[in-house]
């Protein structure tokens, strides 16, 4: 192959790629259009909210688009920038998940006014550079397009927490993200390092069969290249499990939560989180090598990861709910509950690892093993988009609150009812869902993800004891979400404090209404997203 | 003539929730208007009831007036509705004890509004449970209560409201928690369904090729026990029911008594024990045993206490442990004899139903009479009455009248039940029987007791004696709504067996052939 051809071949690619890359193109175009906006002093008459909620808008579109392009079968599946990403409708269902959430924490800031509007350019350079890497991060298809994209999302996401400047909280909280976020990616590229020379390859594709070949000398830990081989899968995950906020691996989230915004708090629990579970899926379908690999090492290997993703994941939402039990301050609260989700999460995950290469029998055959895979991505999925709609609805509250108390402790909830009926039940309404109790979206979140944990249960008796005791985890964290009700609306308001003032017909009336009816509708019309979550994780497994 | 099922059952569950709704419009100032409207609302559901009741064939021991339409296609569950002689008198009992307890609202003075609007939402729940066929739907309707029941006990209640409410609220949270494990068991191993009926045939193994291992049945049933023995409440699980009875206001009170009790006895008789009929099967003489002890414990506990409300509440417990043991007392004998324990076990379901039916007319009768008397004089220390018959004349009646219902006295509702259910115990075992029949004597001791430290004596000796007034013509309505139904059930028991009959021996039947049928299925199973 000559040079020119090889130029030929990469120009030709990469100008195939730039079409179905539109959404981040469009991303990047708003951060480009955001710091000349600043650079030429056209901010006082072009708000920063503005530019960045037309772009959002726009990137949205395209996504919705080329959803709409593979459900009628005019797009095909591929692979971007010779095979650093892949493209396909997993891709595009988190990319409208993440720009979808984009677009309502704009409009949230929008309402609270978070960002002045001196500094507003700036946050949604951020916000929007944030996003861009977690874009990558849901289509990343290559070992170092993984890193990359953690660290591209995780560079704004310091500086959002650090925001709010003079205030002590923020940038502590900034530099403690800082720094365990700095570990953590440290610790991460080793890993990736130590996986990429083992195995010759860093591309998602290779991996599976590369693994395949290391088998082949024998596959148990005695293997000193196994040892090595488990060591950096291990290690990537624990930079995905910083992401994740998983125990042991969450000592960031409390201090971060507490010290950020409520809406940058809304943003990292959500977004990030959605993106990351998004990068663990496609790490571990790499690693399984799809659905339709055969038995063998590698399979034993995703199975133990299964069952150590599943025990990992009790353990989180253990910790989380116990720990939550005893904050004052709402979202140190929120922080500790958003761990106990992402462990719950996590029990979907870790089902799904353990079904990817369960041994095959007579009666479940290939077909209804990856059907059952399948099913436990749906369950993520479905439970994700719950999630969006509950934790932001929670988050906001917390800034309404905040903006009319200037503080975001339990006692401030008091009386809430009695002030802003519609806060109140809006709160009510999220809360119950996050507790996870019908007829919310939580609900049945939760339903499919204990689904797929009882149907892995068959292949593995250990999750039993995940199933039983994300129950008992549904118990425990009911203390503390009633608590927040309980303030909210048996408590009488403290004689003293400032009343918060949200009308039915108020921005943030509206806007907690608009965050709260899909957390109902996801709860009664149950069927039309949990069909995309079953096709979206249906295609992904097809391949 | 009778209008379509689907609209009509559904009418009959949506339209609280619908005036629940209307009702966030009111202008919270106008009490008045909000109160009468809710009284329409319940009163209409009631008649819708009755509407639905007088399209029911009593005689037919299927379910009727079926309805299913699909709901979440991609899990197959379907919004599946239905009554039959079980659920029935139940919907009948929900809708006019709903209706009665909002009557007696007037009491409750603060943030009239959200209660109204949660009480009509707690009605939507009850009802939902009774009518849903699809045990998902079951399911939601059971946890739907909890929200409105929560704030209902914990901001109009008593003084330890807070807590009453959030253990009531665990409580019941951890009972609901084991049904869905449960739920999810039966689902994944029948063939991804949630429709009861479908699964009571797959679980008495009348379908092919289609059974749950032993393990399933056993598990699932204790997990489903437990969860509905919570609501019952079966003794060890019962301590949540003294304080969310007391705490919470006389009208709520009325409906836990009244109604939420059921539903554990209701989802016993519908899903614990046709789904699982191995492990109920195996679990009968457990079951039997707890029954018992719920009867005397209850009794004993009653007998203890000073506060007026606290012994209603145990006599709760102890009531409804006849309703267990009614349901319990299931025994397999080869031949003649066998045709004979089946008769007897017939019986008891019949009576469990009937004391169902009777507790939940003559508890809510006590709780609101004890409502009556605290609104007025704001104790309910039994040893600081006294003399009430003479100062109250129609509230001394209608009262003793309702506590005797309780008591079991022959002639009222109180008695067939647990006449029928301690004589089917007879055939279980001599010496349970005996000793369930030894708590009428006690419950005859706590309630004599109450009934004379109360309304007896010479003279009043609380606080406040000048705030005794007469009945309002609102509260002798509802006092003699309940007595005159008590006296009604009492006397012509027949009117309330001839609705359930039918539909509990076919229940009976079925259970009876699955195990006989099972007991070659059984043998494979244990040889396997």
């Amino acid at each position: 192959m000559t040079l020119t051809q090889l130029l030929n071949n990469l120009t030709a690619d990469t100008l195939g790629s730039l079409q179905p890359f539109a959404p981040e193109l469009c991303v990047v175009g708003t951060i480009l259009v955001l710091l000349f906006v600043r650079l030429f002093d056209c901010d006082r008459w072009l708000p920063g909210s503005l530019v960045a909620m037309v772009g959002t808008v726009l990137a949205l579109g395209f996504s919705v688009y080329q959803f709409r392009q593979f459900g009628n079968g005019t797009l095909e599946p591929q692979t971007l920038f010779t095979g650093l990403l892949i493209f396909d409708p997993f891709t595009v269902f988190f990319r409208i998940f993440l720009l979808l959430f984009l677009a309502f924490v704009v409009y949230l800031t929008i309402i609270t006014g978070i960002p002045d509007s001196e500094d507003a350019p700036d946050f949604y350079t951020l916000i929007l550079g944030s996003t861009l890497g977690m874009l990558l991060m849901v289509s990343a298809n290559h070992l170092l397009m993984v890193f990359l994209a953690i660290e591209m999302t995780s560079v704004p996401s310091y500086a959002m927490v650090g925001f709010l400047k003079g205030r002590r909280a923020a940038s502590e909280a900034a530099l403690k993200y800082v720094v365990y976020g700095a570990g953590a990616a440290g610790v991460m590229l080793f890993g990736i390092s130590l996986l990429a020379g083992l195995l010759g390859t860093a591309s998602f594709p290779e991996l599976a069969p590369a693994l395949m070949e290391v088998q082949r000398e024998g596959f148990s830990l005695a293997n000193p290249t196994v040892r090595t081989l488990a060591l950096g899968v291990l290690m990537v995950l624990a930079g995905i499990g910083f992401k994740l906020s998983l125990f042991p691996f969450h000592f960031w989230a409390p201090d971060v939560f507490e010290g950020a915004s409520a809406e940058v708090g809304g943003f990292l629990s959500v977004a990030s989180k959605g993106a990351a579970f998004a990068l663990l899926i496609r790490f571990l379908l790499a690693l399984a090598g799809g659905p339709g690999a055969v038995a063998g090492g590698a399979q034993s290997l995703t199975m133990q990861m299964g069952i150590g993703l599943a025990l990992i994941a009790v353990v989180t939402t253990t910790f989380g709910n116990l720990a939550a039990y005893g904050q004052t301050n709402v979202k140190r609260m929120l922080a500790y509950s958003t761990i106990a989700h992402a462990g719950y999460m996590l029990m979907a995950v870790g089902a799904f690892a353990l079904m990817l290469n369960a041994p095959l029998t007579e009666t479940f055959t290939l077909t209804a093993r990856s059907e059952a895979a399948a099913q436990c991505v749906q369950g993520l999925l479905y439970y994700l988009v719950v999630y969006f709609f509950m934790n932001l609805g929670v988050f906001a509250i917390v800034a309404f609150v905040r903006n009319a108390k200037f503080s975001e402790n339990l006692g401030d909830f008091s009386g809430l009812v009695r002030q802003s009926p519609v806060l109140a039940i809006c709160l009510l309404v999220c809360v119950f869902s996050l507790i996870g109790l019908p007829p919310f979206g939580g609900f049945f979140g939760k339903f499919m993800v204990f689904f797929s944990v009882l149907a892995a249960s068959k292949v593995h008796w250990v999750m039993w004891v995940v199933l039983v005791m994300g129950l008992f985890n549904t118990v425990l964290s009911l203390f503390y979400y009633l608590r927040l009700l309980k303030h909210a609306f048996i408590d009488e308001p403290a004689a003293d404090s400032r009343p918060v003032r949200a009308e039915l017909t108020s921005d943030s009336g509206c806007y907690a209404l608009l965050v709260s009816l899909p957390v109902i509708l996801l709860g009664v019309a149950v069927e039309p997203i949990s069909r995309v979550a079953e096709d979206v994780a249906r295609w992904l497994l097809q391949a | 003539m009778t209008p379509d099922p689907v609209f009509l059952l559904s009418a009959i569950i949506f339209l609280p929730a619908i005036g629940a709704l209307i009702l966030s419009l009111f202008n919270p100032k106008s009490e008045d208007g909000m109160r009468s409207f809710a009284n329409i609302i319940a009163g209409a559901t009631f008649v819708l009831t009755l509407l639905a009741w007088f399209g029911f064939d009593p005689a037919k021991a299927e379910m009727q007036m079926s309805v299913s339409v699909p709901w979440i296609k991609s899990w197959n569950i379907n919004y599946q509705l239905g009554a039959d002689g079980i659920s029935m008198p139940l919907v009948l009992l929900t809708s006019l004890i709903s209706w009665l307890a909002l009557a007696a609202s007037t009491s409750i003075k603060k943030h009239i509004k959200g209660y109204l609007i949660l009480f009509l939402l707690l009605e939507t729940g009850m009802l939902g449970v009774f009518l849903s066929l699809d045990f998902f739907l079951f399911y939601i309707f059971w946890e739907v209560m909890l929200l409105p029941m929560y704030f209902l006990i914990g901001i109009w209640g008593g003084e330890r409201r807070e807590y009453a409410a959030i253990k009531f609220f665990l409580y019941t949270l951890v009972g609901s928690v084991l049904m869905l494990i449960a739920m999810l068991m039966l689902y994944f191993d029948g063939g991804r369904t949630f429709d009861i009926l479908r699964l009571q045939e797959i679980g008495q193994g009348r379908i092919d090729g289609l059974s749950y291992t032993q393990f399933v049945q056993i598990t699932a049933f204790i997990l489903l026990f437990i969860g509905f023995a919570i609501k019952v409440p079966v003794f060890p699980f019962h301590t949540w029911l003294p304080d969310a009875h007391v705490q919470a206001p006389t009208p709520i009170s009325m409906i836990l008594a009244g109604v939420l009790l059921k539903m554990g006895g209701y989802g016993i008789m519908r899903i614990a024990f046709p789904i699982c009929p191995v492990g109920a099967y195996y679990a009968a003489h457990v079951l039997v045993v707890l029954a018992v002890t719920s009867i005397i414990y209850g009794a004993f506990a009653a007998l203890a206490q000073t506060d007026f409300k606290r012994l209603v509440a145990y006599s709760s417990v102890s009531h409804m442990g006849y309703v267990l043991l009614g349901i319990a007392v299931w025994k397999l004998t080869d031949g003649a004899a066998g045709e004979e324990s089946k008769q007897y076990w017939n019986m008891g379901m019949q009576a469990a139903m009937f004391q169902m039916l009777a507790h939940g007319i003559s508890s809510p009768g006590m709780f609101f009479m004890v409502g009556v008397i605290y609104d007025r004089v704001h104790h309910r220390d039994l040893n600081k009455f006294g003399g009430l018959m003479g100062l109250m004349p129609l509230y001394g009646g209608l009262a003793v009248g309702l506590f005797f219902a309780g008591l079991g006295l022959p002639g009222m509702c109180g008695f067939i039940g647990e006449v029928f259910s301690v004589l089917s115990s007879w055939n279980f075992s001599k010496v349970y029987a005996i000793i369930a029949a030894s708590g009428v004597i006690l419950t005859a001791g706590y309630i004599l007791w109450a009934v004379q430290r109360v309304f007896l004596g010479a003279e009043y000796k609380g606080p406040h004696p000048e705030a005794i007034t007469p009945l309002t013509w609102n509260e002798a309505l509802i006092g003699s709504v309940l007595l005159a139904l008590c006296i009604i059930m009492g006397v012509f028991p027949n009117l309330v067996f001839h609705q359930m009959q039918a539909s509990v021996s076919l229940l009976v039947d079925n259970l009876y052939s699955a195990k006989s049928l099972g007991t070659s299925a059984l043998t494979t199973l244990l040889s396997r």
